[in-house]
């Protein structure tokens, strides 16, 4: 529906690599035991893949589950079917305990596409994380902060990165990758 | 005079000529020049006066250690001062100024200063202007601060732009000379990840300039073959230009990348700051020439010796016609043999030693004619803004001339101190080495890490191997040592067939000749920069100054921007010899980063101007850009404190919206309210422990309002909960209390209360909320919506889910202003859209938005606390009588018992009351009740302070809370509360509740 807009409403720039405001996404908080059977049918329901191993992220198609902490997932799904996932955490863990909440709004998620070596660069010079190709392969994910606010990072493919942010500060994160990827700026450590 | 030589020039482009110009002066140079060696290529030898005497100074260093050669370079938004002219890269357009001196480099009035020298000795600004006290503050040091100082400051902003970058690798080498190649090269072989840094444009360090061969080919071949290995290898990052500006815990470095200073109109960053992650780092430093101290050491011309030799072969410069070497070690006569050997004069070599037998270099120097005096020094330097000449002595004695011999060149070697600033940085201790009187790392005592172990290794002449085929098979097993303790094994390549060139052992000199009267002792420098001499060590010592770090901040000694590192070694031997000590015993200063200094801009990277600060907007932002807030800063939010229209101040604006909210209807961004969500099966038993209050009786559908005390009892937040169902509350926080209160949770949950059945998450961001105020409130929701939200179906203190302007909303039906009065939230995404349709729906109702500041008169006007106002962290719910939010029932919950101490209960705690002024102003915000008599300080005694203070426009008259001793027992008793400006308030103590006591607004 058209009263829905994002925070920046799909804002993009370019510089060296392009970086993308990537609209609604639908997003879900799941905390509960993350080793227990009826937590991972759970993630399976809604996510479609696999339970992420610490530090990683399982993608699908149409999302995502990601390792937040010990006890903690993010899921990733279409925007539209958020309620209708909560809804079927909700009946598959029935008695056990957890907590799945809508997160969608109080985030806002970027892509950052171009030069799988320079995507990096325009993170490396914001997150004090090793991106390098070795150390942080599709399939990782890293909860770090960007400058000064929290962001979590991980690779949708070799040339793309997706940086996931508090919705009040998407202005502040936008401006941050847009600078980083200012034309000239290209560290050439990462990219050759 | 110093001029280009026809020839030579190993850093030089001749092709390319490069214009700049010197206070004023047009020249030209090529590129590779540095600034330093362009000017001396032009003639130019002064290029600046010193700090305190104002005496001319020249260049005397051809690299990161030079004291005088600071310059201003650029105009305007692009100016900057204090650049070091033998590390910035010449480029077309350079524009530089020299620094310190009024009205002109050549013609300085200050340089009387030098005059007044035996009258300006170290302390000498302490113990002149001590007295009178009030004297320093407002008449010393405003002059002194005038006439001191090296460069100006930039007027205007910075145009350029600066950034950071992370970085991991598991062996960093600093230094990219022939030590930290061999280094890196050995490390990379064993497969580590390796990271090579070096601060000029150039690798391979001096050692082409020292000459030498290994394998039978020249150190220049060898230094590009393996510039050429490196590059090749994928597991190798080099970066040149980037120095290594500290070593930090953990493995941590700073490396300063100059991206843009040799190209000022190419795009990119002007700085990079490299936050490298390091699991072992190499330093391979290098090493630093000593001046030696004699009279006259700082006449332009007087120049280190490799300095001079730099300039030859580097930059093809030679620096003067006529060259006097005066050294304690052999290899200064490498400058010498080359003058000589491009046709330049060098009349004698002043050695210092008496040595039996010629070493093969000796033995060189001679046989290409150069007269060696062995056992000579320099009694003075002859010349005031140029060398002429020099008197030569016997080191042994007092300084009785021997012969004068004239020259416009001195090259003084004292020996090599290792540069160990890197390897200290992070505890990296020293051991004093006798046979080149220098500190080395000490390799058993290394900056350690989480695990004890070391990680850092130093590598070459860093480490105290100062010859060349010592430098390389130093630099191979430290490349192998790092590597392996990175967990890459590998062995040691073949030793490299270096040409042995035997050196004869140098001898300490720290003061020439040996014994130096006074007069002498005034004009022998130490520190070039800061015009320490080695009388002000003397003087130091003589006046109790044991500790070398007392003695360098009473002298200044190494405290100027070159941080010592000509005088240090020199400077302490002094002290030393002045104590009676051995020079190990006095130690030396401390080793702080940044090496060389480092741009500000630089450290603070991206965060300027839009960047500075994350400032967090709500969904409804925009629209209060585009209608005139006000805005104030809450915690990183900007919210609205008014909306001015056009005309209007900012107190009409505010008093306009109260007015029109108590009249008719108002609506206020309340988004950045903190919200949790608190779920599980032991959430209302969890909540019970966090409120003071009982939340678990709480009915699905309803709210409560509650307090949250710390362990120490006093009041940290408050908000409305909400019961959403059987195990799940919405607790809302005040909107700086969101984080600290969702971690406050969060850290009971998983340090106490682990096993219960409760999980947190902050949902804040999720919702955009809005207040929806006034008599008017319900029927402008009921234009939006067909649920019924009558009073019956939506009670005050209740919620509902409700379908508002075709969203999903949840209706609050709570206050906090006393009207009528619901807090809607919908999904962030469609705030902004809800916002548009209640403006819309309440124009008929005269709707005005309002901002934090009527928000805070409406709850002052009912009498409604708020943290941070009522709050300072000392006080405690029961000083501001919300008693009946506390339970008496519960066993316990965080706070209870420290409210139970003896001064929590004493009755003579402030209590929250209200305060009327007799004439209806407004109190001062703050502002103290006195009482009778004076405390033991000899202040007024005090009784009460205000904590809350507005115009009321609802009441139109001063109304205030504050806490007073005894105060619900005094109603109708005055205060006096006096102003600033020493008038006296007079205020009555009243009810807090000043408007609608009964509720009767918020309850239809």
């Amino acid at each position: 529906m058209s009263n829905s807009v994002s925070a920046l409403n799909g804002a993009s720039a370019n510089g060296f690599v392009q970086i993308r405001d990537m609209g609604l996404q639908g997003m879900i908080t799941l905390r509960g035991d993350l080793s227990g059977a009826t937590l991972k049918k759970a993630v399976q329901g809604a996510a479609g893949g696999d339970m992420p191993g610490t530090g990683r992220i399982s993608l699908t198609d149409t999302g995502a589950a990601a390792w937040m902490s010990p006890d903690e997932l993010l899921i990733v799904v279409p925007y539209a079917e958020v309620e209708a996932k909560l809804s079927d955490i909700g009946s598959t863990m029935a008695d056990a305990h957890h907590m799945a909440v809508n997160v969608s709004d109080a985030r806002c998620m970027f892509s950052i596409t171009g030069d799988g070596g320079l995507v990096r660069e325009v993170l490396a010079k914001l997150m004090p994380v090793d991106l390098s190709p070795e150390a942080f392969k599709v399939g990782q994910f890293r909860r770090s902060r960007m400058a000064q606010v929290p962001a979590a990072v991980w690779m949708a493919s070799d040339g793309e990165a997706r940086v996931v942010c508090f919705r009040s500060v998407a202005q502040y994160v936008f401006d941050l990758l847009k600078g980083a990827a200012a034309p000239g700026s290209e560290v050439r450590y990462m990219a050759r | 005079m110093s001029t280009r030589l026809a020839n030579g020039g190993r850093l030089l482009d001749r092709g390319r000529r490069v214009d700049f110009t010197f206070n004023g002066k047009r020249m030209n140079g090529y590129a590779g020049d540095t600034i330093a060696s362009a000017l001396l290529a032009n003639d130019q030898m002064m290029v600046g006066r010193s700090f305190k005497y104002h005496r001319p100074r020249g260049v005397v260093a051809s690299g990161a250690e030079e004291p005088n050669g600071l310059v201003g370079m650029g105009t305007g938004a692009h100016f900057e001062p204090n650049q070091r002219v033998t590390t910035t890269e010449l480029y077309d357009g350079l524009t530089a100024t020299s620094q310190n001196h009024w009205p002109s480099l050549e013609f300085d009035v200050g340089a009387i200063n030098t005059s007044l020298a035996r009258f300006l000795p170290a302390g000498f600004y302490y113990k002149m202007f001590i007295h009178p006290r009030p004297f320093w503050k407002h008449v010393y040091e405003p002059i002194i601060r005038k006439s001191a100082g090296l460069g100006k400051a930039p007027d205007q902003r910075d145009p350029d732009t600066y950034e950071h970058f992370y970085a991991f690798c598991d062996v960093l080498v600093i230094g990219g000379g022939v030590a930290g190649l061999q280094a890196a090269r050995t490390a990379a072989t064993t497969g580590a990840k390796v990271m090579l840094i070096e601060q000029t444009a150039h690798w391979g360090g001096r050692a082409p300039v020292d000459g030498g061969t290994i394998g039978g080919q020249p150190v220049g071949t060898f230094v590009d073959d393996l510039v050429a290995e490196l590059s090749a290898m994928d597991n190798v990052t080099m970066r040149n230009r980037t120095m290594g500006a500290g070593v930090y815990d953990h493995g941590y470095v700073l490396g300063y990348e100059r991206v843009g200073d040799h190209q000022p109109e190419a795009q990119g960053p002007r700085h990079r700051l490299w936050r490298i992650r390091a699991a072992q780092i190499v330093t391979a430093t290098g090493a630093i020439e000593r001046p030696l101290s004699f009279a006259g050491n700082d006449v332009p011309g007087v120049m280190l010796a490799s300095a001079v030799r730099d300039y030859v072969v580097d930059f093809g410069v030679s620096v003067g016609d006529r060259t006097v070497v005066v050294t304690n070690n052999d290899d200064a006569y490498r400058t010498a043999i080359t003058l000589k050997k491009v046709g330049l004069d060098v009349p004698a070599i002043l050695d210092a030693r008496v040595t039996g037998q010629d070493s093969p270099l000796m033995a060189e120097a001679k046989s290409l004619g150069i007269q060696v005096l062995l056992g000579r020094g320099i009694s003075s330097v002859k010349g005031v803004k140029r060398v002429t000449g020099v008197d030569v002595c016997s080191q042994s004695g007092e300084g009785a001339v021997l012969e004068e011999i004239p020259c416009d060149v001195v090259a003084m070697s004292g020996g090599w101190s290792p540069v160990v600033h890197l390897w200290s940085h992070c505890g990296g201790k020293l051991v004093w080495d006798e046979a080149t009187s220098a500190f080395r790392p000490d390799v058993t005592r290394a900056p350690t890490g989480a695990r004890g172990e070391a990680f850092v290794v130093p590598a070459g002449a860093a480490n105290g191997a100062l010859l060349l085929g010592d430098v390389l098979s130093d630099a191979t097993s430290a490349g192998i040592a790092a590597a392996k303790a990175a967990g890459h094994e590998g062995t040691a390549p073949s030793a490299l067939d270096v040409e042995k060139i035997k050196e004869a052992p140098m001898a300490p000199v720290w003061m020439m000749p040996q014994g130096a009267g006074i007069k002498k002792r005034q004009k022998a420098w130490l520190d070039y920069q800061n015009d320490v001499k080695v009388s002000d060590i003397q003087l130091a010592a003589r006046e109790g100054y044991e500790s070398v770090e007392h003695a360098k901040r009473y002298t200044t000694l190494g405290m100027a921007t070159d941080q010592g590192k000509l005088s240090n070694i020199n400077g302490l031997a002094i002290l030393s010899d002045s104590l009676g000590q051995p020079i190990p015993q006095t130690g030396t200063t401390t080793f702080r980063p940044p090496y060389t200094p480092i741009s500000m801009a630089a450290i603070t990277g991206e965060a300027r101007d839009e960047r500075f600060q994350p400032l967090r907007q709500t969904p409804i932002h925009e629209w209060h850009v585009s209608n005139g807030a006000f805005f104030e800063p809450v915690g990183h939010w900007r919210r609205p404190y008014t909306y001015q229209k056009p005309g209007e101040t900012i107190d009409q604006a505010v008093s306009r919206e109260v007015k029109a909210t108590r009249a008719s209807l108002g609506m206020l961004d309340a988004s950045t309210l903190g919200k949790l969500v608190v779920k599980g099966k032991d959430a209302g038993k969890f909540l019970d422990m966090l409120y003071t209050n009982v939340m678990s009786s709480l009915k699905p559908g309803r709210c409560r309002y509650g307090l949250m005390c710390g362990e120490n009892g006093f009041l940290s937040d408050d908000g409305v909960v909400a019961r959403i169902d059987e195990d799940s509350f919405l607790c809302h926080t005040t909107t700086g209390g969101a984080e600290r209160i969702h971690a406050h949770m969060e850290e009971w949950l998983q340090t106490e209360w682990w096993d219960w059945d409760v999980y947190v998450a902050n949902v804040t961001e999720q919702y955009a909320q809005i207040a929806v105020v006034g008599p008017h409130a319900r029927d402008t929701l009921a234009k939006l919506t067909d649920d019924d939200i009558s009073a019956e179906a939506l009670p005050f203190m209740a919620w509902k889910d409700i379908t508002l302007g075709g969203m999903q909303a949840r209706a609050y039906r709570i206050s906090f202003s006393g009207e009528l009065s619901y807090e809607i939230a919908v999904k962030a995404s469609e705030g902004r859209a809800l916002w548009d349709a209640l403006l819309a729906a309440g124009s008929t109702f005269n709707v005005t938005p309002y901002g934090t500041e009527a928000l805070h008169i409406m709850r002052a006007e009912k009498g409604f606390i708020m943290i941070g106002d009522e709050t300072d962290g000392t006080v405690i719910p029961q000083d501001l009588g919300l008693n009946w939010a506390i339970s008496k029932k519960k066993e316990d919950y965080i706070g209870k018992r420290a409210q139970a101490r003896s001064h929590m209960t004493d009755p003579a705690r402030w209590k929250l009351v209200g305060l009327e002024t007799l004439d209806g102003s407004v109190l001062p915000d703050g502002a103290y009740a006195t009482a009778v008599g004076t405390n033991a300080n000899g202040q007024r005694e005090t009784q009460g302070r205000v904590t809350s203070t507005y115009h009321s426009p609802t009441l139109e008259r001063g109304i205030a809370m504050g806490l007073v001793l005894n105060g619900p027992d005094r109603m109708g008793e005055v205060l006096e509360f006096p102003r600033l400006d020493g008038a006296v308030i007079r205020a009555k103590i009243v009810d807090a509740v000043f408007f609608d006591k009964d509720g009767e607004k918020q309850n239809v």
